[in-house]
Parts: C-alpha cells; sequence; structure tokens
C-alpha cells in the first residue's frame, strides 16, 4: 500500500528491491458447468469464469486486481484461496502446490491465506456475537481457549480500531465500517501472511473507505502483510497498489506497476477504462478524449473466439479473431509490464480516433456502454 | 422502559446507518431470542396464550392429583348417579361439572386425562419430525448436488403419500397405541419441515459468512452447526409451534377414526367419538371435550403467528406499511 | 415446456410405483396374520383356503405376489377382489368415486367463494377493525379439527332444527346428482360447509398475506401513480400474481380430497372413497387398501403436476429448468 508509489513507508524501492515470490498462480482455469436433463443431469454449457490466468505475487507487495463486474476477479480470488475447486492449472504459495488440497491438508495454508469479503452484512453471522466471530480462527485451529483466546481477540479489536468492550455485542448493532473492521480482525487473528482483500470497501461510504484503507495500509507496514486487492474503483486501486492486473472475460489484459500502467496503458481495454475515470479538474475533463466501447460485455458462456475484447474493440483486426495474443512486454516496456495485445496503443495514440477492421454489427447495438458506472465505484 | 429503549436503537444500527456504538449503552449485546422476547411480552394475545399453554402443560402434568380433587377417576363408572334414569348421560351438575357421558363417567375428569395424551402427541411427535427434518433438510440444502437430488425427491414422495389414510393403514397393521400414534404423526410430519429447512439453508450456504468459515478451515460439520443451525432456530421455533396443534389434530382425528389411542384412555379424540351415538340429547358430552381441543389448538396457532411477528419483526413491518 | 411435463410425469409414475411397493410391504410383508386364513374366516376348510391362497396369489413369495399385482394393474387396469364381497375392486371405487368428487369439488367452490373475498377485504386494509376479524375467523378455521365441526353443523343445523320442525338439512347419505340433483344438493349441503368452512380458513389467509406482499410492491405503486381506480389496482393489478400461492394449495387440497375426504365422509356416511378405505382398514380388506391408496396416490401426483405447470404459467419468474 503506497500513497506513494515508487518508495515504499520504509523508503525502499519497491520495485527493485521486491520481497521474494509467496504465491505462483499458473493457468489458472474454472468453468462453472450447465446441468440439463430430464433424468440424469448432462452438462451442456460452461461459465468460462477464469481463463487461463498466471499471476505471481511477492511478499510484501499489493497487487490489485480491476475489471468489470463479472469478469472474473472474484472467482479467481476465490480459486487461490482454495474455497473453489480449480478446472485446470495449479497455486504454489511460499514453495508448495496447494492446488485443489483436500480440507484437512488445505489447513495450515488456511493459516497463511486468508480473505477479508465485499459484503460487511453479508460476511458476518448475524446470530453470533462480535467476539465469538473474531475468535473463530483460533476456535478452528486449536489456537487459544479461555480466557487467552478472549485476551487475544480483544487485543485484535483494538489493532483494528474497535472498542474491546463491545465484545459481547451481535454484528447488528455495528455500522458498516466497524463490520468490515471485525471482517479484517478476523482475518489478522492467525498472522496470515497474504489477505486476499474482495472488494473490501466497495459497499462502503466513501467517507469511511478512506478511513477501511488507511487501517489496510497501516496493518500491512505493521505485520508484512501481503495483498491482493481486488476492486472495480480504479482510484482506490491506484491508491493502494503496487502492481495492478486488469481482467476481461477471465483473462489478463495487462499488468505491470501502478505508475507504468496508469501512466503509459497499453491496451485498449485498459485504455477504455481509464478514459472513464472522472478527473476531479474541469478543464482536463473537458479536453479528455471519452472511449465509448460499443455493445455490452459478451456472456461468459460463450466467449468471443481469439482475443476477448476483440468484439468492442476499437483496433481490432482479423488476427484478434483468430488468436489470443500472449502477455508480454510490448515496445520498450520493463519486463515488469504486460501486455496481451496484438495492435498495443502507443504513447499519445488517440484511440477513439481508430476503426477496427472488422465487422463488430455482431455484438450488439451501437450503444456505448458507460463504463464510469463500472470505474467509479458507483 | 430502558428495555424498549435499546431495542429500538439496536433495530436502527441494524438499518445500518445508527448512532455510534460509542453512545452509552449495554456493553452486553442481547441476542435476537431476548429481542424477540422483549418483543412478544408486548403481545397480549401471544401471553394470553403462554398462559394458557403453561395452563395445559400443568393440567397434563397433574391430571391424577386433580381428578383425585375432584374425586372421579377418569375410568370410574356411577352407574346410578353417572346415568339418567333412562340410560342417557346426566347433565352438568354439582356431582358431574361437565356432565357425564355414555357409560357414567365424569367428562371433566376425561378431559383432564385426555389432556395429557394430546399434549404427549402433540409435542414429542412433533420434537420427532422437526429432528428428523431438520437433519435431512440441513444435509440437503447445505451439500446440494447428488444428495440434495435424492433426499429432496425421497421428502417429495413422502409428501405425494395420501398421508391419513396410509396413516390408518399403519396404525391398524401396527395395532393402535400411543406409541405408534406418535410415530405415525412424525413420520408424515417431518417432510414438509425438512422442504422448508431445507429452502432456508438453501440461502443461507450462500451467504459471505459460511464462506468466511470455509476460508478460515472451518469443516462442514462445524459450519452446519455453528453458522447455519443457529440462522434456523426462529423458523423452527415458529414452526414447531404451529406443528404440535397439527399432531394434536392429528391425532384426535386417529382416535375418533377408533385407530387412534385404544379405548378405555381417555382423549379428546375418542370422547369426542364416543358422543355421536347420544349426543343430541347429551351436547355437553361432544361440546367439552371438543373445546378443550379447540382452545388448545387455538392458542398454538395464535401463539405461533405471534412469534412469528416477535421473531421475524421485519415481515411484520411490511405487512404494516401498506 | 414439454420437457417439464415429461419429466413431471416419469417422476409422478415413480411416485406411485412407490407408494404402491410400501403398502405392498406394509401389508404383505410387514402385518403379521395369515391373510388367507383371516379371509377364509370361521367355517374354514383346507380346500377354500387353498383355493383361496391360489386365487389372490397369496401361495408365492411376496415379491411375485407385488409383480403380479403390478403386472395386472398396469396391463389391465386390474386391481383385483374385496375380500370381504368378492367384488372387483375398479368397480367398487368407480362406484364410491362420484360421492368422493361431489364433495371435493363442491366444497372447493363454496371456500373460494368463502375464503378469497375475506382475504381480499383483509389485505385491502391492514390492521383494521375487519382485518382483525378476517384473522380471528382464519384462525378460529384452522384450529376447529373437521370432525368437531361436522358434528357440530350436524347439532345445531340438522338436529335442532329438526327437532324445531324445520328439517331443511340432511344429515349425510349420498343421492347421486344424476338420479336428483335437488336432493343431491341438499345432501350435501352440510358436508360442503364443513370442508369449506375448515378450508376457507387457510385462502383467506394465504391470500391475505401474498395480496399485501404484491400490493407493497413497485409496479403497484407505478399503477396508483398513474391514477387507476384502488378497485382496478387490485382486481386487475394486484390479485392476478398474489392468486398464485392460492392455485398451489386449492390444486394440492382438491388432489388429496378427491382420493378420499376420510373424515368429513366418516362424520356424514356420505359413502365416498374415504369410507370404504377406512371400512377396508378396519376389515383387512386387502386389494381394497391397497386400490384406494393408489386411487388417491394417483390424484395427488396428478394435482402436484398440474400445480407446477398452472404456477409456471403464472409466474413468469418461475423457470422451467
Amino acid at each position: 500500500m503506497t500513497a506513494e508509489p515508487q518508495v515504499d513507508h520504509a523508503g525502499r524501492d519497491i520495485h527493485t528491491q521486491a520481497g521474494d515470490v509467496l504465491l505462483t498462480v499458473k493457468g489458472a482455469t474454472k468453468y462453472f458447468p450447465i446441468k440439463q436433463g430430464i433424468i440424469f443431469q448432462k452438462e451442456v454449457a460452461r461459465v468460462h469464469a477464469v481463463d487461463g490466468v498466471d499471476l505471481e505475487v511477492r511478499s510484501g507487495e499489493t497487487l490489485g486486481l480491476v475489471g468489470e463486474t463479472g469478469c472474473g476477479k472474484s472467482t479467481l480470488a476465490r480459486l487461490i484461496a482454495g474455497l473453489y475447486p480449480m478446472t485446470k492449472g495449479t497455486v504454489s504459495f511460499d514453495g508448495s502446490d496447494i492446488t485443489n488440497l483436500p480440507r484437512k491438508k488445505m489447513r495450515p495454508f488456511r493459516r497463511d491465506i486468508q480473505m477479508i469479503f465485499q459484503d460487511p452484512y453479508g460476511s458476518l453471522n448475524p446470530r453470533r456475537r462480535v467476539g465469538s466471530i473474531i475468535g473463530d480462527p483460533f476456535d478452528i485451529h486449536g489456537v487459544a481457549d479461555g480466557a487467552e483466546r478472549k485476551k487475544r481477540v480483544q487485543e485484535l479489536m483494538e489493532v483494528v480500531g474497535l472498542n474491546p468492550e463491545h465484545f459481547n455485542r451481535f454484528p447488528a448493532e455495528f455500522s458498516g465500517g466497524q463490520r468490515q473492521r471485525i471482517g479484517v480482525a478476523r482475518a489478522l487473528a492467525l498472522r496470515p501472511k497474504l489477505i486476499i482483500c474482495d472488494e473490501p470497501v466497495s459497499a462502503l461510504d466513501v467517507s469511511i473507505q478512506a478511513q477501511v484503507i488507511n487501517l489496510l495500509d497501516d496493518l500491512q507496514n505493521e505485520f508484512g502483510l501481503t495483498y491482493i486487492f481486488i476492486a472495480h474503483d480504479l482510484s482506490v486501486v491506484r491508491h493502494v497498489s503496487d502492481r495492478v492486473a486488469v481482467m476481461y472475460l477471465g483473462k489478463i489484459m495487462e499488468i505491470g506497476p501502478v505508475d507504468d500502467l496508469y501512466g503509459l496503458p497499453r491496451h485498449p481495454y485498459t485504455n477504455a477504462l481509464l478514459s472513464a475515470v472522472p478527473v476531479p479538474d474541469p478543464d482536463r475533463a473537458d479536453s479528455r478524449e471519452r472511449i465509448i466501447l460499443r455493445g455490452d460485455v459478451p456472456s461468459p458462456v460463450n466467449p468471443p473466439t481469439g482475443c476477448p475484447f476483440h468484439p468492442r474493440c476499437p483496433k481490432a483486426q482479423e488476427i484478434c479473431v483468430q488468436e489470443m495474443p500472449p502477455l508480454v512486454p510490448v515496445f520498450d516496456d520493463p519486463d515488469t509490464h504486460l501486455t496481451a495485445c496484438h495492435f498495443p496503443v502507443p504513447e499519445g495514440e488517440d484511440i477513439s480516433q481508430c476503426t477496427p477492421g472488422i465487422d463488430q454489427s455482431g455484438t450488439g447495438p451501437l450503444v456505448g456502454a458507460d463504463l464510469s458506472a463500472i470505474t467509479t465505484g458507483s | 422502559m430502558t428495555l424498549i429503549a435499546a431495542d429500538e436503537v439496536a433495530e436502527q444500527k441494524g438499518g445500518g446507518s445508527g448512532p455510534d456504538i460509542s453512545a452509552p449503552a449495554a456493553i452486553q449485546g442481547r441476542t435476537p431470542l431476548q429481542l424477540a422476547w422483549a418483543r412478544l411480552r408486548k403481545d397480549k394475545v401471544s401471553m394470553a396464550c403462554l398462559v394458557v399453554i403453561v395452563l395445559l402443560i400443568l393440567v397434563a402434568i397433574f391430571a391424577t392429583q386433580l381428578t383425585d380433587l375432584i374425586g372421579h377417576g377418569p375410568n370410574e363408572q356411577y352407574r346410578d348417579k353417572g346415568l339418567a334414569p333412562n340410560g342417557l348421560p346426566v347433565s352438568p351438575s354439582g356431582f358431574f361439572w361437565l356432565g357425564g357421558d355414555d357409560v357414567g363417567r365424569d367428562v371433566l375428569s376425561r378431559i383432564i386425562h385426555g389432556t395429557r395424551i394430546s399434549l404427549l402427541v402433540g409435542v414429542v411427535a412433533t420434537a420427532m419430525a422437526v429432528i428428523i427434518g431438520v437433519v435431512v433438510g440441513t444435509t440437503a440444502g447445505y451439500f446440494g448436488g447428488r444428495v440434495d437430488t435424492l433426499l429432496s425427491r425421497t421428502m417429495d414422495v413422502f409428501l405425494s403419500f395420501p398421508f391419513l389414510l396410509f396413516a390408518i393403514s399403519l396404525v391398524s397393521v401396527f395395532s393402535p397405541s400411543v406409541k405408534i400414534s406418535i410415530f405415525v404423526i412424525a413420520f408424515f410430519t417431518w417432510a414438509n419441515v425438512g422442504r422448508i429447512v431445507r429452502g432456508q439453508v438453501l440461502s443461507i450456504r450462500e451467504k459471505e459468512y459460511v464462506e468466511a468459515a470455509r476460508s478460515l478451515g472451518a469443516g462442514d460439520f462445524r459450519i452446519m452447526a455453528v453458522d447455519v443451525l443457529p440462522n434456523l432456530v426462529a423458523p423452527i421455533i415458529v414452526y414447531s409451534t404451529l406443528l404440535i396443534p397439527t399432531a394434536i389434530v392429528f391425532e384426535a382425528t386417529l382416535s375418533f377414526l377408533g385407530l387412534g389411542v385404544p379405548i378405555p384412555t381417555p382423549t379428546w379424540g375418542n370422547m369426542i367419538a364416543e358422543s355421536q351415538g347420544t349426543y343430541q340429547q347429551a351436547w355437553w358430552f361432544l361440546v367439552f371435550p371438543s373445546l378443550a381441543l379447540f382452545i388448545t389448538t387455538l392458542a398454538f396457532n395464535l401463539l405461533g403467528d405471534g412469534l412469528r411477528d416477535a421473531l421475524d419483526p421485519r415481515a411484520a413491518r411490511v405487512l404494516a406499511r401498506k | 415446456m414439454g420437457r417439464f411435463i415429461l419429466r413431471r410425469a416419469l417422476f409422478g409414475i415413480l411416485v406411485l410405483f412407490v407408494i404402491s411397493f410400501a403398502v405392498f410391504l406394509l401389508f404383505f410383508v410387514v402385518a403379521p396374520g395369515d391373510k388367507a386364513g383371516n379371509f377364509c374366516g370361521k367355517g374354514c376348510t383346507p380346500e377354500r383356503l387353498a383355493q383361496i391362497r391360489a386365487l389372490y396369489h397369496l401361495d408365492q413369495p411376496w415379491p411375485s405376489q407385488y409383480l403380479l399385482y403390478v403386472k395386472r394393474l398396469v396391463l389391465h387396469g386390474d386391481l383385483g377382489y374385496s375380500f370381504t364381497n368378492q367384488q372387483p375392486v375398479r368397480a367398487i371405487i368407480f362406484d364410491r368415486a362420484p360421492a368422493t368428487a361431489s364433495l371435493a369439488l363442491g366444497a372447493a367452490i363454496v371456500w373460494l367463494s368463502i375464503g378469497i373475498p375475506i382475504g381480499i377485504l383483509a389485505a385491502t386494509k391492514p390492521r383494521s377493525l375487519r382485518d382483525r376479524a378476517a384473522t380471528s375467523f382464519a384462525l378460529a378455521g384452522l384450529s376447529i379439527p373437521t370432525f368437531v365441526l361436522g358434528l357440530l353443523l350436524i347439532y345445531l343445523l340438522f338436529y335442532q332444527l329438526t327437532v324445531h320442525g324445520a328439517a331443511f338439512f340432511p344429515a349425510g347419505q349420498y343421492v347421486p346428482l344424476t338420479q336428483n340433483p335437488w336432493e343431491w344438493a341438499k345432501h350435501l349441503f352440510l358436508p360442503w360447509l364443513t370442508l369449506a368452512v375448515v378450508s376457507a380458513a387457510s385462502y383467506s389467509r394465504i391470500t391475505r398475506g401474498s395480496l399485501l406482499e404484491v400490493l407493497g410492491e413497485d409496479y403497484i405503486r407505478t399503477a396508483r401513480a398513474k391514477g387507476l381506480s384502488e378497485r382496478r389496482v387490485i382486481y386487475r393489478h394486484g390479485l392476478r400474481s398474489a392468486l398464485t400461492p392460492v392455485v398451489t394449495l386449492l390444486g394440492i387440497d382438491v388432489g388429496t380430497l378427491l382420493g378420499g375426504a376420510i373424515v368429513t365422509e366418516a362424520v356424514f356416511g356420505l359413502g365416498g372413497i374415504g369410507q370404504t378405505a377406512v371400512q377396508a382398514v378396519i376389515n383387512g380388506d386387502l386389494p381394497i387398501i391397497f386400490g384406494t391408496v393408489l386411487f388417491a396416490a394417483f390424484f395427488i401426483v396428478v394435482a402436484n403436476i398440474f400445480v407446477d405447470i398452472a404456477y409456471a404459467m403464472l409466474d413468469a419468474r418461475v423457470r422451467l429448468a
């Protein structure tokens, strides 16, 4: 989490001194079957939620994951956390392969990988007291009990900024921001190495978002945490991340250090997303070209061939229909900034002036999909 | 008073934008059941029903002592004083407060003992049905997939039985008794509970807190016990309260058809059946056992309604909103 | 839609098999005693016993008894012969079915015309005096057992009226519709009333609940906002979707009753399927028990399929997966 992205809080340059690789995801793929049948259910189609994602997360960094609703980012998070079995691919954590481990063998890794969920109302059981919710990790892993557990739960409550005396209250007695703090305390209980934050602030008021983000930031410094931070709000991601990955229809389109990616977006999709971010300065906002994409996000049941973005891309050519481009450095980008595009955007090009070289009329009406609703966190 | 105030504060906070928790209030949060009880206490009808039910339970427990006080056992026949000279039952009087029956027994004393059977059958059969229904319904809803298909179809089959006809067949094969009545009633009601529980579990299963528990490494058994079951408490309480009168009527119906608890054990159902020959002359013989049955079922039904409102205040508010 | 109906029908057939097998197991395997001996009665000779065993296939092991039974039923629609009077079970059921059907369908019309209006009255003015009255009626109706209400109605409307010289309503017996429609209706009046009052309670409750829910929806607010009269809002827009659960309940209730309204028939001595079945249970007349259980189960299964289809057609939100 870096307010000033080039340098972390200890003053080290993150990009030259990134930690060891903590998590490696290779070819992660998740298909959800759609079944139908009179007596015996047959698989008739599948939702391609995540389709061949490669990722590396280094110890101590924050990797932001952005994309529109339904692009598979939450599914990817759950694959990493081992909540869904993977269709294909591997996940390895701290050098051990944890792909599709049975529950008992997964248990030790659960202590190292924790999740913070999107919905502060849905993620806390309304029938249980806060103390017992935060104490769950201790209970499940048999770490501490009785007075010791209570003491540690109250310490955690203090760490996340809750009044430890509210130990015996129910979630309904807390506000949304406080509930999210409860979720953070629960994730923190076992001192994990990696915390996957699945849109942790998108359900909160903007004023509360900053508080929770600052809390996560402080905790990262204090406990040396690694974050995977999922959001659809590009400004939040920019604020918190060291590196950012952009997802579209289950695939990673572009990944790179936060300033490279925001400063020189190479993928037309990234350009479109960024052009929709509202800018506080009205003069700049007026002069800026909004890139209006055509049509809707295609159905993940029948994803487009080749590059999944080709039906909406202003730079699409015949090859985009045929082949999925590899995720590689383009132009003179450093090898930390990778783009999956046959026709990446050079510096200074205005892609709202581009015209596609293929027929995109089959992809829906010529109604501009307004991305601003998505990127501002609506 | 403070009780009500705290209640409202808690409800506002449930809405999302309540006052800060630093507001002076009890540190100990009250459980949802405590809140429901506070709401129920304000409902006069429910409290009256609760009193009636507690009285009925006391009558059932102390039936023998009560009839000793009256001085007529449930099966004692008074051939001289208990029957009119023409052989018809005697009307209510200082001797038989609620009249006599067709063989000279005290209707009041028999009703008191009938309470015992009715409540016993009602409560035990309901408890059995709820336990089976919750176990099957939770398993089906939680695990889903093939387990769900198998269990749901089984429940569908049970619900497709012509249950009263099959129930009397079962009773006739195993010869009538209190035990067989309880078993048969539970046998034909558990699937209703199971279906409702399954539906609830299906929605609870998708909640993020279940996913959170799984991400912490909790096993299925723990998730069901700690995260799923507590959320089923409210519907189970309401449904049980509404099932008890159904079971009581079921037992009375079996007894009425001559296939319930065998005579001479007094039950409301077989008293009503016995009254069929003479009730046109002796209305009390029909009316008082019927009244006992009616008051009991009504009390449980009204309490069930009140409990539903108290346990799910949001539903009540939706109705009040217009 | 076709696939959906096919799937439901296949499952229905499966249910009928399971139920028939359960009844068979219960009576032919679990139940103690010698069936042929019971049937043969007191003056039984060994020859007669052997004859009975052969006639009812009681001399064979039970699985083949069951298979024979199912085979006869499926191929010839033959349900066997009664133990007590040697008549074909099918003929007995067809003979008794009109009484049961008259009772069930007539009562359904009466309870719908009581229950739904009361529910609408209650829902259009929630928390008013009339809502409270309607709710109390519903709870009282739900709490009174059918046989109690039946006996009370006989006492009040038959016996007391007859004593006072006004014998309007005969209590019981069934007069076929084809024989005398007026007498048919007169004889069925009290049974109809009994069943209707008991059931109307659930219908008014369900109508009230679901209408209240529907009236809270946005599209109703829209209808009100565009200035439609309250009457039009309720009857044209609200009631249609509010009645979906009523249809569900009606289908299942009528389906169950068509297979025998056991209690009402017993109270009024109507001699329908239900009373026949109870008699058969008491007499241990296995073929009749078997036949009536299957007959009743058939109607429940059909009613369930009908309800699912009706539900899907009334409520566009249900997907036929």
